[in-house]
């Protein structure tokens, strides 16, 4: 049996993926990942009284396909089934989920360690504070446990460090202090208008890459497909979501490493970009500025306008800023050989977006499985080969440079307006799948129908969810004091994670 | 003689001081927001009254936070997505008036007919807030579960624009340092018990400040069975920043009204 093959975007009949036994299905979809131009963008478990039903979902880098098969199997029979993770470690966050969900038991997975503790997880003895975290039996090694809150304004998350004297041996995340349980609010019945504020809610400060994966996939079930104008509007908004969030990191990074002057500038150099979302429809975070089948704030001239005279000032600025920062010895001493995350590393662990560009992967969505304008768009993806944090920084600048030539080219073609649609109730029984390429890297939004229309399933992926991990071992063997620095270079999502 | 090496660094900081010019908004109390910033809306009577086109407004509402007989909306629970302006202009519409905060749950309901400012009643704020914490106000945050944009314009406040600092407001990284907690996000389950611990260990007289709608009702993610909301229902809510996410001068304004009355 083979996968049934779809393109992003593409809504197909359930019953057509191919429903193969286990043994197939861990062979045919770990043998297509040996391979680094394949790799999961998702798979998870349904619960159906008595078994389960998997789905796997495969990129294929080279011919904008996603490769999806099924397996049913039981798990009543306190059966151990062999693990994807034991062959390729990628999978290790998607099977520990569905053992935290549904109770599925792994005869070989490394590490079972509980996810994100999520309201309806199977085994609720398992909680937050009695976790048994990896420990070193040593006089000479200590411990240094940090968050859930942490010093500054930002999410909840729990990181514990295993450190000889200042040098980092080990770092162990806990997330899930974040779980809001979002994937079952999506089933809740609901307008589609509830549905995106949901979407927004998913991450927000990657409201435009969420929702868009939302709108996209929701308009695929109707059967709609948008017009010009709202791929314009939506491929605009990615753009410009990008520049805002790097501009913002730029400030981070230049704070974590005590560069007031950068700090300073990059910070307000991001106030400009975010106002101009306000402009756009009203809110700083672009919330409200993508709905299904609208486009709600078409690209007017007077906005255009702004965009002009935004970038005018920034540009001029910004790089001003940029080639002092890279010329600085202090700084650089900083962030070069800091935190680094090695190809084979980030290949190994599936490594996404931003994070795996900056360590030589050449990973983008917008490039190999384009969606909205990006076909449209000659689409090269900047990609680094250090991967250390000034790999992580470099990258920014790199892609706020092209991103901008992006949103200057859109800009002088703006199309005509369409009005807004009522959709159709979503296909019954049926599949659909969409990738969007946001700041942090690749987002995957995944919906079944039931036999009415209705939403039975509804599946998240954050980008953050393979790159946590990349994280945790870039630390090691840094010293303690730079892992500000380091977690700012990855800038990882704590709720989208959650969920 | 030798050139000091370091001149020509420090002189293209100058540079880019120069360039970037003043940035600070000089008086947050009435700047001005760009854009079309959907801030305090105004609902206008309809005449002759239409319970039929109030109650398509109520359950067009994504939080249910618009109700009827008279209309009204609940800044509490208001994503401020704005489909009820755009489904009734005639009806509501949205000021760019930013200062959106009450010091109770009630001073958060705009009804029909109402167009005042949204100030603080000073009779309602405990005396030690404006005795103690009138010149100098150190805060904790917790995200609760925040989306992180919350928490990303409470950052931007204390950015070199917005400079809440000004006012002698500042986030520290200790509870044992602050007389407050601001709350970002509905309270997930997995974080009741870290928000508890952290507000424990913030010594008295301490006050507490919910930012935005997530905080104020749970949002869109109200009635999740992931959430535990116990700690926001069975403590006194000192200041409600409405706004999805609140911005910053509404973070800034409402803070330093209930601190200073001003």
């Amino acid at each position: 049996m083979v996968p049934i093959k779809i393109k992003n975007n593409q809504r197909i009949q359930e019953k057509d993926i191919p429903v193969m036994p286990y043994d197939e299905f861990l062979e045919i979809n770990t043998g297509l990942t040996a391979d680094t131009y394949f790799h999961c963008v998702q798979y998870f478990a349904v619960q159906h009284p008595g078994n389960l039903k998997l789905y796997c979902c495969i990129a294929d880098d080279t011919t904008e396909h996603i490769l999806v098969s099924a397996c049913e199997v039981s798990i009543t029979n306190g059966h151990e089934y062999p693990s994807f993770t034991a062959r390729n470690l990628a999978f290790h966050a998607f099977e520990r989920e569905i053992h935290e969900n549904t109770g599925m038991r792994y005869a070989d997975h490394p590490w079972l360690k509980p996810l994100r503790y999520p309201e309806n997880r199977k085994d609720k003895t398992l909680t937050m504070k009695n976790y048994p975290f990896y420990k070193v039996e040593s006089e000479e090694l200590h411990e240094v446990g940090v968050g859930p809150i942490h010093a500054g304004i930002i999410e909840p998350g729990h990181f514990r460090f295993i450190c000889n004297g200042e040098q980092i041996l080990h770092l162990e995340i806990q997330l899930g202090y974040q779980h809001r349980g979002v994937e079952q609010l999506f089933l809740k019945p609901s307008t589609p208008l509830q549905r995106s504020v949901l979407a927004e809610g998913i991450a927000g400060d990657t409201v435009i890459g969420h929702t868009t994966a939302w709108a996209n996939l929701w308009e695929s079930l109707c059967g709609f497909t948008p017009g010009d104008d709202i791929r314009h509007a939506r491929t605009l908004a990615q753009e410009l979501e990008r520049v805002a969030i790097h501009t913002g990191d730029l400030s981070g990074i230049c704070t974590d490493i005590a560069y007031q002057l950068g700090s300073s500038v990059f910070g307000r150099l991001r106030t400009p970009v975010i106002n101009t979302f306000q402009k756009w429809c009203g809110n700083r975070l672009s919330k409200s500025l993508i709905r299904p089948g609208a486009n709600q704030f078409p690209v007017i001239p007077e906005f255009v306008k702004a965009l002009d005279d935004l970038f005018t000032e920034y540009e001029r600025d910004f790089y001003e800023m940029y080639d002092r920062l890279s010329k600085l010895p202090s700084a650089l001493a900083r962030l070069e050989r800091t935190g680094t995350l090695t190809t084979a590393q980030a290949e190994r662990i599936g490594a996404v977006g931003m994070v795996a560009r900056a360590s030589g992967m050449l990973r983008d969505i917008r490039w190999t499985h384009p969606y909205l304008n990006y076909g449209r768009i000659p689409h090269q993806p900047i990609v680094k080969y250090h991967g250390d944090v000034y790999s992580r920084t470099q990258l920014r600048r790199q892609e706020i440079g092209q991103s901008i030539r992006y949103i200057k080219a859109m800009a002088q073609q703006v199309p005509p307006t369409s009005q807004p649609v009522v959709l159709e109730t979503p296909e019954a029984n049926a599949f659909a799948l969409s990738l969007t390429e946001g700041w942090r890297g690749e987002i995957c939004h995944c919906a079944i129908t039931d036999a009415t229309g209705r939403l039975a399933v509804y599946k998240i992926k954050d980008p953050s969810l393979h790159n946590w991990l990349g994280l945790a071992l870039a630390v090691r063997n840094n010293d303690i004091s730079d892992f500000p620095i380091c977690n700012k270079s990855f800038n990882l999502s704590y709720c989208g994670h959650d969920l | 003689m030798k050139i000091n090496i370091n001149a020509g660094s420090v002189f293209s900081d100058l540079k880019i001081l120069v360039h970037n010019g003043k940035q600070y908004i000089p008086d947050v109390t009435t700047a001005e927001v760009p854009g079309i910033y959907r801030g305090r809306p105004i609902i206008k009577p309809a005449i002759p009254a239409n319970p039929a086109e109030e109650q398509q407004l109520a359950e067009l509402c994504p939080t249910g936070a618009i109700a009827t007989g008279p209309l009204r909306i609940d800044l509490g629970k208001c994503v401020f997505c704005g489909e009820c302006q755009r489904k009734c202009p005639h009806r509501i519409s949205f000021t760019k008036d930013y200062k959106i905060y009450a010091t109770s749950r009630e001073g958060l309901i705009i009804k029909e007919g109402d167009d005042k400012p949204m100030k603080i009643d000073p009779q309602q704020v405990r005396k030690e807030i404006r005795k103690y914490f009138g010149n100098s106000l150190k805060l904790r945050q917790v995200s609760a579960a925040g989306d992180n944009s919350c928490e990303w314009e409470l950052n931007a406040s204390g950015n070199v624009n917005f400079d809440i600092g000004r006012f002698g407001i500042e986030f520290v990284a200790s509870p044992r340092h602050a007389n407050g907690v601001v709350i970002t996000g509905p309270v997930s389950k997995n974080m009741a018990e870290a928000l508890q611990i952290c507000y424990d260990a913030i010594p008295d007289p301490k006050i507490i400040i919910l930012d935005g709608t997530d905080a104020i009702s749970g949002g869109i993610f109200a009635g999740s069975a992931a959430l535990d909301r116990s700690f926001i229902e069975s403590h006194p809510i000192d200041l409600y920043l409405a706004g999805n996410p609140a911005h910053p001068l509404t973070i800034i304004n409402g803070i330093v009204n209930l601190t200073r009355g001003k």
